[in-house]
């Protein structure tokens, strides 16, 4: 049996949903609204298990489901040498996410990477400690200032409401997901013009470290009219 | 195992024997210290963990800094240390490195000559690996800074590149912006946008007519930004290096009282017996090693991999870490369990 891990609320949910029907695939939440069930039709050996969507690569990359429905920033962040464990096999052009640096949009100063840089030297000499970037891509944010060779900054753990942290004085500048870049004008800020860190979008990957014995991928990929990943 | 206790006890005897006092440092040390060293880039690198009392702290992820916190508190002058026990990296998945390993360490802290300091620590390791089949690599970040110290430009474009001497791209791409006749449009001050953050319309304004001016300045000298190129492209043995490092001075004289030290290192070097003609020197060696070498850097290298040994001067660790007191330092470490395989 196949266990097909998606997420397991919101929008993601239904889009994912939409995904698979499209393809000539059901797949339904049973029970009650606030029941974690669900069954698949269209398809015969498939399994679905809803869970978070932050939770889906863990998942993947303890070989506890077989094919997950979470974004590219999800595993990249959580999961290190995640190619080793995990591989794409469809981008579902959905869920689309940027992983952006934001800072307050009157720094007229401040307009790429470089002079993120050049005023975090500055503003640790004015105020005495580095400069702090709210985010919850710990891991993402680091590698990319590190390959930039920005100094003098600090990574603050925010898990929600980032955009708020700079108004709130707990935060300098921010590193978060956007899509629209509503939020961030909203709350005063303008993403920096180099690019984002990581361009995101919902993917269906599969587990490297799954055991697959008894599972019939390729009939599933045939259904879906996907090809067949490579997982050995 | 047996074989690794007996080479750091081998390693020790040695440093003590050269004079050093046994040292110890605490496995748990504070965070902040640290980061405020090295940066956000060493919390990928060290252990975190947290004490309800202590706050924040990490496995010590070397001891150079603790030992240079113990000195700076109540050492007295001259001093020699030397210290062994585990020190702790966290290691991306799959590159098999360790995580913990054993570091056996030798500190020298001594005003009276530099040179002769830095000649007797490469001495030393040199002795205490003369049984193994590495090889020496030497630099001097020291030339570097003094190139870059003497650049004929600005004092802001001199410390922007002096910040990021270790980071290779940012310095990169700060001496780009710097060669060439500035393109930027400097925007006026958005006084519509509301003022959020810690960071005033001060700080803002100040910058931006820090960069109106900045723009104004002629592009680095291509001859001065040519020796530099030259310096980070050196590598050779020691005494050619040297007569090489003498020709680019012509260009960037400020350079010279560093290769004068250079050149006095050396004949301590030879004075210990060292066989400096066939002595390795490159002009980017250590830039992208640990960021607080600031001078005389080596290595010493097996075939491949990681080196087994490494060390340098770091005087402006001491100050950073002296609380307004600073002493001249250098020391180095060597990895036991890496000479194993070497033997």
């Amino acid at each position: 049996m196949i266990k097909l891990g998606i997420p397991s609320k919101g929008r993601l949910m239904e889009d994912t949903f939409a995904w698979f029907a499209a393809r000539g695939v059901t797949l339904a939440r049973t029970g009650s609204d606030r029941e974690y069930a669900a069954e698949v039709k269209g398809v015969e050996g498939v399994s679905l298990v809803l869970l978070s969507a932050g939770e889906i690569p863990r998942e993947m990359a303890a070989g506890r489901i077989h094919l997950g429905v979470t974004g590219t920033d999800m595993v990249r962040e959580k999961i290190s040498l995640w190619e080793e464990k995990i591989v794409p096999v469809a981008e579902m052009e959905f869920g689309y996410a940027d992983l952006i640096i934001a800072v307050p949009d009157f720094w007229a100063d401040v307009e790429t990477v470089g002079d993120l840089d050049a005023v975090a030297a500055a503003f640790r000499k004015e105020h005495g400690f580095r400069m702090r970037i709210a985010t919850k891509y710990h891991r993402l944010v680091r590698e990319y200032l590190q390959r930039q060779g920005v100094a003098d900054y600090q990574l603050i753990d925010s898990q929600g409401a980032t955009e708020g942290t700079v108004a709130n004085l707990t935060a300098e500048a921010v590193a978060d997901i956007t899509t629209t870049g509503a939020t961030l004008k909203a709350n005063h800020l303008r993403m920096l013009s180099d690019g984002p860190i990581l361009a995101s979008q919902a993917t269906l990957f599969a587990s490297k470290v799954a055991d697959w014995s008894g599972c019939d991928l390729n009939k599933l990929m045939g259904v879906l009219n996907l090809e067949n990943p490579d997982i050995s | 195992m047996d074989r690794i206790r007996q080479e750091t006890e081998r390693l020790s005897r040695l440093f003590r024997e050269a004079g050093a006092v046994s040292v110890e440092t605490s496995v748990l040390q504070p965070s902040d210290t640290l980061l405020d060293l090295y940066g956000e880039d060493i919390r990928a690198r060290a252990y975190v963990t947290s004490d309800p009392v202590l706050g924040e702290q990490m496995l010590r992820p070397d001891f150079t800094v603790p030992v240079v916190q113990q000195h700076m508190k109540d050492g007295a002058e001259p001093a020699r240390y030397t210290y062994q026990g585990l020190v702790f990296r966290a290691q991306e998945a799959g590159t098999g490195r360790p995580s913990e390993y054993t570091q056996v360490g030798y500190e020298v802290f001594d005003r009276a000559d530099p040179a002769g300091a830095d000649a007797e620590v490469f001495s030393l390791f040199s002795k205490a690996l003369s049984g193994f089949s590495v090889t020496a690599a030497t630099g001097d970040i020291g030339i570097l800074t003094a190139a870059v110290s003497g650049l004929s430009t600005t004092e802001r474009r001199r410390d922007a590149l002096l910040r990021h001497i270790w980071r290779p791209v940012r310095f990169r791409a700060l001496l780009d912006r710097f060669s060439s006749t500035s393109t930027r449009e400097v925007p006026a001050f958005n006084s519509e946008a509301p003022q959020i953050g810690l960071r005033s319309a001060v700080e803002v304004e100040s910058r931006l007519s820090a960069l109106r001016t900045d723009a104004e300045f002629a592009p680095l000298e291509p001859s001065e930004l040519q020796a530099l190129q030259a310096i980070l492209d050196v590598s050779d043995v020691a005494p050619k290096a040297l007569v090489e490092l003498r020709q680019i001075a012509k260009d960037l004289p400020a350079i010279t009282p560093a290769l004068d030290q250079l050149e006095t290192r050396l004949s301590s070097m030879a004075q210990r017996g060292i066989d400096v003609d066939n002595l390795n020197f490159a002009g980017a060696y250590g830039r992208t090693t640990m960021e607080y070498y600031d001078g005389f850097v080596f290595g010493f290298h097996g075939e491949t991999g990681v080196p087994v040994a490494t060390g340098g001067r770091y005087d402006a660790l001491t100050k950073v870490l002296g609380q307004g007191r600073e002493i001249p330092a250098v020391g180095g470490v060597i990895r036991p369990e890496l000479l194993e395989v070497l033997a």
